[in-house]
């Protein structure tokens, strides 16, 4: 296809990406550097005759009101907000570093921040939903696998219904069960003889709900795969193996797995940028007291009553694709590889 | 077929007919249980005393005098207004559906066509783009968005909605349109038709199997987004799912969950349908993406 008629066709597509994928990131970039105005103070004196003269600062409305509209995006701050307490905390870290009593202890204080805490958060919930789910997933692949083909599409049904449904609905769904009102929660207080039992109570218990919810949520997707997967490993294989004597389980581990491989990288790979960026269920179960997420905070940000912060989101959001360059750099260098072989 | 399947031993295949019907249990029981507990009062769904409350409807029949009642459906599409937002997620999925499978479409045709270099460049651009938390682009939106006074309007959550999904739409139809044979359109265009004709007239009649599939999954990314409705659209253009996060704020002082758990029934019912309607295609388009990819 000739260079013209290749760019008249993908220009509508091409445009669309780079006004509102290419472009919002160059504005975050921007945003992050600049904070908003601070409140413009002025100071009045006041006289009254019999206690003299007293001078008071006053914020004044009407300026701040009107800098803020001239230069809404507030004022230059260069790096600022990336090293404040909220984001990097530069200085609390180097604090905390220089003095502190044990291991133990840092981590807690490190973990009090902000920023740090919604990473810590974020990075668990990839790396633990994400193998989880894909197991889970093999699992159930094997197993729908082996049952009479009749039943196959019902459970397939059943199967998808957790991938599908809109992740904030999910979330409520399984929360609102889970709650100690609900059938999960009261189940779970008479199983384990405590009445005061919530899973909102502790980090330990909303970090487990979450990430339960998550490996609940993400599983179908690696089944479906997987289960596509299994339907086209090869049968002389298979069945030469048996004949080597290989058992069901070495069959599993020496033939079905490898074959499979190549789906586990795409599935893996897939999930680790959806994980990435959770958000949704921590809106749906109202855990933000014990779990945020980096997209949370950026949420938080955007979300609040009497001002937006702009260059805090900005900020926490360049941090995230900093984040997400990092997790996608491996396939990135392996494809950058592959094609100057070909 | 696999040949394990036909000998496996007994308690082998009673443990993993056991592990399957336990997952099926766990994937659809919560659903079952809130549509449900849809039809009954707040004591019962969320009952201090009993949970087999919910399951008889104690409290429902003593309010309501039959075991199943509408009230949370009455509150949430007539009192509260849920109706609106119903019509406001039509519309921008409709829109969003439509448009970005125009737009990936072309892309994707031209990037299975094209044999030079840069389409590898393009193509690893929109996995990156892909890749792209949606909250971080919006706050890249936000504030030019209030400039330049186009925040909040229904166009401007749709044509953002559609960007966000072109790197997977294109994805998706570049290896859709690579399984179509290069000789259909060569051959049109050696008997006289110009690129875009031949596109038209050969390419389009028999694109419309993956042009579907893409399409559900476009419907998917439109229905189940938060983060870029949420904070994008003012709050009478508030389509279904952020209406639901707003709900949950307001409504649970008021003692009235059952509103939200009612709209968040309803906003399920659709993806039922679809999942009902169009498994296969579901399912082929999770599996394409893999298999291509």
């Amino acid at each position: 296809m000739p260079h013209r008629a290749f760019f008249a066709f993908i220009m509508p597509s091409l445009a669309a990406m780079l006004l509102f994928i290419a472009l919002p990131i160059v504005s975050v970039a921007v945003q992050s550097l600049y904070v908003q105005h601070e409140r413009v103070v002025t100071e009045v004196e006041t006289c009254t005759p019999f206690s003299g003269c007293t001078k008071e600062t006053r914020v004044d409305a009407e300026a701040t009101e009107k800098l803020r509209n001239d230069e809404p995006l507030g004022r230059f701050n260069g790096f600022g907000t990336y090293l404040d307490r909220n984001h990097l905390a530069v200085t609390e870290i180097g604090a905390i570093l220089s003095d502190n009593a044990g291991f133990k202890d840092t981590v807690a204080r490190v973990y009090n921040l902000p920023f740090y805490r919604a990473l810590a958060f974020t990075l668990t919930y990839t790396f633990v939903v994400t193998p989880f789910a894909m197991l889970l997933g093999f699992c159930i692949a094997l197993g729908v696998n082996a049952i009479p083909p009749f039943y196959k599409g019902p459970v397939i049904f059943f199967s998808l219904l957790p991938m599908i449904v809109t992740p904030l609905v999910g979330a409520l769904i399984v929360y609102w069960m889970a709650s100690s009102q609900g059938i999960l929660g009261a189940t779970l207080q008479v199983l384990l003889n405590d009445p005061t039992l919530s899973l909102k109570s502790s980090a330990v218990l909303t970090w487990i709900t979450l990430l339960v919810y998550g490996i609940w949520h993400n599983a179908p997707f690696s089944f479906v795969v997987f289960y596509a997967g299994l339907q086209t490993v090869p049968h002389d294989t298979l069945e030469s193996a048996m004949i080597d004597g290989a058992s069901r389980w070495e069959r599993i581990r020496f033939v079905v797995i490898p074959h499979l491989m190549p789906l586990a990288t795409f599935v893996g790979l897939v999930q680790l940028m959806d994980n990435f960026r959770v958000f949704e269920p921590i809106v749906g179960f109202s855990a933000e007291a014990n779990a945020t997420s980096l997209s949370w905070s950026i949420f938080n940000d955007l979300r609040g009553q009497v001002d937006q912060l702009f260059g805090s989101a900005a900020a926490t959001s360049m941090l995230t694709i900093v984040g997400v360059i990092i997790l996608l750099s491996p396939v990135l260098v392996r494809t950058w590889r592959d094609f100057n072989r070909r | 077929m696999m040949v394990t399947k036909r000998r496996q031993p007994l308690p082998l295949a009673v443990l993993s007919t056991g592990f399957v019907l336990l997952w099926v249990f766990m994937a659809a029981f919560p659903f079952i249980w809130t549509v449900w507990g849809s039809f009954k009062v707040e004591q019962d769904f969320f009952s201090r005393d009993s949970w087999w409350f919910a399951i008889e409807g104690t409290r429902t029949i003593a309010r309501t005098g039959s075991a199943f009642t509408g009230d949370g459906y009455y509150g949430a599409w007539v009192l509260r207004d849920f109706f609106s937002s119903v019509i406001n997620t039509v519309i921008v999925t409709v829109s969003v559906v439509v448009v970005s499978l125009t737009f990936g479409t072309l892309g994707g045709y031209a990037l299975a066509r094209s044999g030079y270099r840069y389409t590898f460049w393009l193509l690893m651009l929109a996995l990156v783009f892909r890749a792209m938390p949606h909250i971080t682009l919006v706050s890249g939106y936000l504030l030019p968005f209030f400039e330049m006074n186009i925040w909040g309007y229904m166009p401007t959550a749709i044509i953002v909605l559609v960007a966000i999904n072109q790197p997977f739409t294109l994805w998706m139809l570049h290896s859709f349109f690579l399984s179509i044979p290069k000789d259909l359109d060569e051959s049109a265009m050696v008997d006289g038709c110009s690129r875009f004709q031949a596109f038209r007239l050969v390419v389009i009649p028999v694109m419309w199997p993956g042009v579907i599939t893409t399409g559900l999954f476009s419907f998917l990314l439109a229905y189940n987004d938060f983060a870029v409705t949420a904070m994008l659209l003012s709050q009478p253009n508030q389509t279904m799912v952020p209406k639901i996060a707003s709900f949950l704020g307001t409504v649970q002082q008021e003692g009235n969950v059952m509103f939200a758990v009612a709209a968040v029934v309803s906003a399920t019912a659709p993806l039922f349908v679809l999942v009902l309607f169009f498994q296969r295609q579901i399912v082929s388009g999770l599996t394409a993406g893999a298999v291509k990819g």
